[in-house]
Parts: structure tokens; C-alpha cells; sequence
């Protein structure tokens, strides 16, 4: 394995903007390594190697040229399929979308590119983010470098498994339930969810508008706050994009990476003390708060009552959004359309184009969503849930008077082998436990990875205020700093 | 009780528009039963007197500056229909033949 592919993106961004290595040589590496794995990994749907390497040339002649660009300048990335790229394929893990090449790309991959990243391929996911695992793409599951007869979480487990194997120094993950931090946690790898409406939505293909926010994913912190400066901020084309200054993550990071967090509140939620997670997640989990507590960090047990009712509204609440979200994918404007035979009606045509293009789970939340907005069920379901959201968000603004941030485990389990949770679509929800509270919140939350249980990695989560995301990069960079460093899995 | 039965789920596909098999009915009627079961659990909140949120942002009436911006060209748009025609999405008939 070269060095290239093991450097992390801000070694990887100084060497190309010092000329000690080109960006194309970087690309390259990458493509190699992904030529070399991704057979056993499948973290791609989609590699655009011609793509990645002409912009990489492009960024070789503007430093060529004495331009100043970016710290991440050249440096590779992968993308999760969710997300429009003009010209390049975007399924969303689905097969009503198998072959659509969209028109125009999401503000965050022109971020992306105004940044001088390479963007290397699509990676995979549960099919539109509905997921924990990413055995529901419609594609086949990608499989988690740590042990391949394992899940890597989901949605974004193609993200996480492209940064796990070394296919990709940077992703971007998308976060509705906890698809960014999960596979983050189970690939031993750093997932971040900014603030919702910190991150741009344009081009995103929606599953739970109020909810879904995109969001960098890296093999460190530092990474992970690069990416984040890069794609954060306004976006007038996303009417829900927040109007305000990005936080300062890269210098909290680099605060945080000093092992200094004196003076820094952090509070232990009372209600996720350890019912339902394994023991092992635990133990790693208990052994980084007391590493914490060296670090200078005051604990303060904090109750948050709510909390417990967040995964029955948030699976009220996604569903609902998504069964309307869906309703574009109709057989008429884009994608697969089936039993157009002359004589059928559009409505027919459009079941039979639903039908087939959607897999189970997909079509499940779109039931239990048609269901709890039905006018019968609406205040029992939908309305009562979005009250839950109010009292979690209660819970969140309290918490946050007493300390500075919050942290649990990042999922209540390892990763668990492929198989194992699909018949029970219940039991696959749980991975989300400890994640939604979050993201019914709207604050910020971070994995990263705090040691090993049976050989396999384990996250530590951090949530933050709203806009507080420097926060949670400053205590997650000291997590990194005392427990970082996990031998990297064997390929 | 189960929370919801199979002609239930076989009237919400339909509304959904989702031409599923007896199959995925025998499948779903009881995964959706266990599903429903579970997120019900929500009714245990006292919260009569909360309001819902629908949105972790407050925001109402965004609206941008009223500016011409370029758009996609008609052969842009229809570039991932399924059956473009003349610069329109062709669609199955929509009315009922007449008798």
C-alpha cells in the first residue's frame, strides 16, 4: 500500500500545493488502490477515473500557474449517490433511477470543485438513505473492509468503506438518521452531521426534508473540519440553508488535538447509560469519558427525558416526509417507467413503474408514512410525534444551559454481519438509537472512533448546539487524541 | 390486536400507488404490524398542550431577489424522461376511454 493512499487529506493538500507530489500522481494512487479492493468492498457504484483525473491535471496546471488554492486542493474524494453530479450517474442506491444522469450538480459538489477537489466516483448506500447497513441498495450490499462477512453501516456505508480501505482520503455522507455518524462508528473512520441547514440541500435528492443534512466523513478530525469549512455555508438555492457564519471548525479541531479541554462541560445522557447497547460498546465508550476526564473535562450526568421516545417519532416522522418526498419518482419526468403498453393508464403505469423500482424497505416507510398522515391517524401518528420533536428539542436546549456538549456511544452495536437484521426491519432500525435524537433536534453531532470491541471499532458521539459545530470538533479531536490510532483493517 | 391488518396495507399501497404482489402483502402485514406496534409509543407522551415542530429552523417566507437565472434547456430537461416527445414529457392517457 503506498504512502499516498495512507497520508491523511491535509498531508495529502500540502504535498500537492508543495509541489512534492502532483494531484495526479495522488488521483492515480486512489484509482489504483480502488481498482486493487473495491472488487471485495464494493464501496463505488460508479468510478469516473477519466473525470478524476482531469480534474486533477487541472488543479496540477493552476499550481503550475502560481495560483493559490485551498488546503484540500487536489485531494481525492468520494461522494455518496444521493447527490446530483451533471452528466455522471445518480441512482440513490435505487433502481428507478438506474442509468439517470442528472442535468445539473448539487451546490455541494460545486463546492467541491470550486475547492479544487477530485472527485473519484458515487459511493454506495440503503437505497435513498433508508438504511443502516446498506444491504437495501438496490445494487448489492457494500461490505466493511474490517471484516468483509460484516455490514458497514448505512446508509452511507459506501462513504465510510471507501475511507476504511483506503479507496478515498475524503467522502461526503448524508446524515437524516444517523447515515453519516453509523457507518462512521462501525468503520472505525470520523462522520460529522452539521447543524441542519448548515450544508446545502440543493441537489440532494430527498428522503426527510426536515431532517436530512449533508456532511463530511474522513479518517480524522482535522479531515473531516477541512471538508466541512469547504461545504459549509448559505445557499440561496436551499430555502432552509441557514444565513449565518460557519463556525470556525478547523481551528477548534486544532484546539481539541492539544488534549487541553479544560473548562470544557460535558455532559452524560442518563437515558442512554446502557440499556440496549452491547457491552463491549460500553466498556470503550466508559473508557474514553475517564480519558476525557484527564484531559480536564468536568463530567455532569444530564437527563434527558424525551430521548427514549425519539426513534417511534423519528420513524413517524421520516416516513411520513419521505412517502411525499417519493411521490416524484412517477414513471414521467426521469428514471424507469414500466407497462407503458399503449392501453394502460397513467396511474397504472405509474404503480407498475413504483413497483418495480422501489425495494422493500423503501416501500414499507412509504405505507407507514401514507399511513400516519392519513386523516384517521394524522394527531394519533404524525401530529403526536411532532409534538415528541418539540419536547426533544426541550431536552437539547436544557441540556445545553448546563453543559457544553453531550456524548453518548454512537450506535448501540458493532458492526453485525450481513444477514442478520434484514428479516426484522425493527431490529435494523435500532442501530439508529442513540443518532436521532439529533437529528430531530437539528444540532450538530460527531462520530469518532474510541477503540475496538472483538476486534472491531467502535464510535464515540458528540453533539453540540445548534451552530455549535466548532464545539463538537474541539472534544472530538481529543477523543482522536488519547484514543486514535486504530491499526487499519487488512485488506 | 394487530395495529394494522393486510387489507389495510393493501389499501395504503394502492394509495401510494405501488402495485405490490400477495406476496409482499403476506410480508409487510406483519412487519408493519411490528413497526406500528413499536412507534406508537410515541401516544405514552403527555403532550396535550405542546406544539408540534415541524422544522428545527424557524423560517418563513424565504424568498429571493426577483433576477433572471439561467436554466436548464428543454433538451437538458427532458434528458432523463422516459419518453420525450417534441420538447414534452409524453405520458400514458390520464381519462378513461370513451365507451
Amino acid at each position: 500500500v503506498s504512502d499516498l493512499i495512507k497520508s491523511s487529506a491535509a498531508e495529502l493538500g500540502s504535498l500537492i500545493a508543495s509541489g512534492q507530489a502532483s494531484a495526479v500522481e495522488v488521483a492515480q494512487a486512489h484509482l489504483d488502490q480502488i481498482a486493487a479492493v473495491d472488487g471485495r468492498v464494493h464501496a463505488f457504484l460508479h468510478v469516473d477515473s477519466e473525470g478524476a483525473l482531469a480534474a486533477a491535471r487541472a488543479v496540477d496546471e493552476r499550481i503550475a500557474a502560481g495560483e493559490k488554492l485551498g488546503p484540500l486542493a487536489g485531494v481525492p474524494i468520494s461522494v455518496k449517490d444521493v447527490l446530483a453530479t451533471k452528466g455522471i450517474p445518480t441512482t440513490a442506491g435505487s433502481k428507478i433511477l438506474e442509468g439517470w444522469r442528472p442535468p445539473y450538480d448539487a451546490t455541494l459538489v460545486e463546492r467541491l470543485r470550486d475547492g479544487g477537489l477530485v472527485m473519484l466516483g458515487k459511493t454506495n448506500m440503503d437505497e435513498f438513505a433508508m438504511g443502516s447497513s446498506t444491504e437495501y441498495s438496490a445494487y448489492g450490499p457494500t461490505l466493511n473492509p474490517w471484516d468483509l462477512t460484516r455490514i458497514p453501516g448505512g446508509s452511507g456505508g459506501g462513504s465510510a468503506a471507501s475511507l476504511a480501505a483506503y479507496e478515498a482520503p475524503l467522502a461526503i455522507g448524508t446524515d437524516t438518521g444517523g447515515s453519516i455518524r453509523q457507518p462512521g462508528a462501525v468503520t472505525g473512520t470520523v462522520g460529522a452531521k452539521p447543524t441542519y441547514g448548515g450544508t446545502s440541500r440543493y441537489g440532494l435528492i430527498a428522503f426527510s426534508s426536515s431532517l436530512d443534512t449533508p456532511g463530511p466523513c474522513a479518517r480524522t478530525v482535522e479531515d473531516a473540519a477541512l471538508l466541512h469549512a469547504v461545504i459549509a455555508g448559505h445557499d440561496p438555492r436551499d430555502s432552509t440553508s441557514i444565513d449565518a457564519p460557519v463556525p470556525d471548525v478547523v481551528s477548534a479541531a486544532r484546539l481539541g488535538a492539544t488534549g487541553d479541554l479544560t473548562g470544557v462541560k460535558v455532559g452524560l445522557v442518563r437515558e442512554f447509560s446502557g440499556e440496549g447497547a452491547e457491552s463491549g460498546v460500553m466498556g470503550a465508550f466508559r473508557d474514553t469519558v475517564e480519558a476525557l476526564t484527564k484531559l480536564g473535562a468536568e463530567m455532569v450526568e444530564i437527563s434527558c427525558p424525551h430521548f427514549g421516545y425519539a426513534l417511534p417519532a423519528y420513524y413517524l416522522i421520516a416516513p411520513s416526509e419521505c412517502s411525499s418526498n417519493l411521490a416524484r419518482f412517477d414513471g414521467v419526468r426521469f428514471g424507469l417507467r414500466v407497462g407503458d403498453d399503449g392501453n394502460r393508464a397513467l396511474e397504472e403505469v405509474m404503480s407498475l413503474t413504483r413497483e418495480a423500482g422501489f425495494g422493500p424497505e423503501v416501500k414499507r416507510r412509504i405505507i407507514i408514512g401514507t399511513y400516519a398522515l392519513s386523516s384517521g391517524y394524522y394527531d394519533a401518528y404524525y401530529g403526536q410525534a411532532q409534538k415528541v420533536r418539540t419536547l426533544i428539542t426541550r431536552d437539547f436546549t436544557s441540556a445545553f444551559e448546563q453543559v457544553d456538549v453531550l456524548v453518548s456511544p454512537t450506535t448501540p452495536f458493532v458492526a453485525f454481519e450481513l444477514g442478520s437484521r434484514t428479516s426484522d426491519p425493527y431490529q435494523m432500525y435500532l442501530a439508529d438509537l442513540f443518532t436521532i435524537p439529533t437529528n430531530l433536534y437539528g444540532g450538530p453531532a460527531i462520530s469518532v472512533p474510541c477503540g475496538l470491541s472483538s476486534g472491531l471499532p467502535v464510535g464515540f458521539q458528540v453533539m453540540a448546539p445548534t451552530l455549535g459545530d466548532d464545539r463538537m470538533y474541539r472534544v472530538a479531536a481529543a477523543v482522536e487524541s488519547v484514543m486514535g490510532g486504530l491499526a487499519a483493517p487488512t485488506l | 390486536m394487530a395495529a394494522i391488518s393486510r387489507d389495510e396495507v393493501a389499501h395504503l399501497a394502492r394509495l401510494s400507488r405501488l402495485a405490490v404482489t400477495e406476496q409482499e402483502l403476506d410480508t409487510f402485514a406483519g412487519q408493519l404490524d411490528v413497526i406500528l406496534q413499536s412507534v406508537a409509543r410515541v401516544g405514552e407522551v403527555a403532550a396535550e398542550d405542546i406544539p408540534p415542530t415541524s422544522h428545527s429552523v424557524p423560517l418563513v417566507n424565504v424568498l429571493r431577489e426577483d433576477e433572471p437565472q439561467p436554466c436548464l434547456t428543454p433538451a437538458e430537461a427532458l434528458s432523463g424522461a422516459p419518453d420525450p416527445f417534441e420538447d414534452r414529457f409524453r405520458v400514458p392517457r390520464i381519462l378513461e376511454e370513451e365507451e
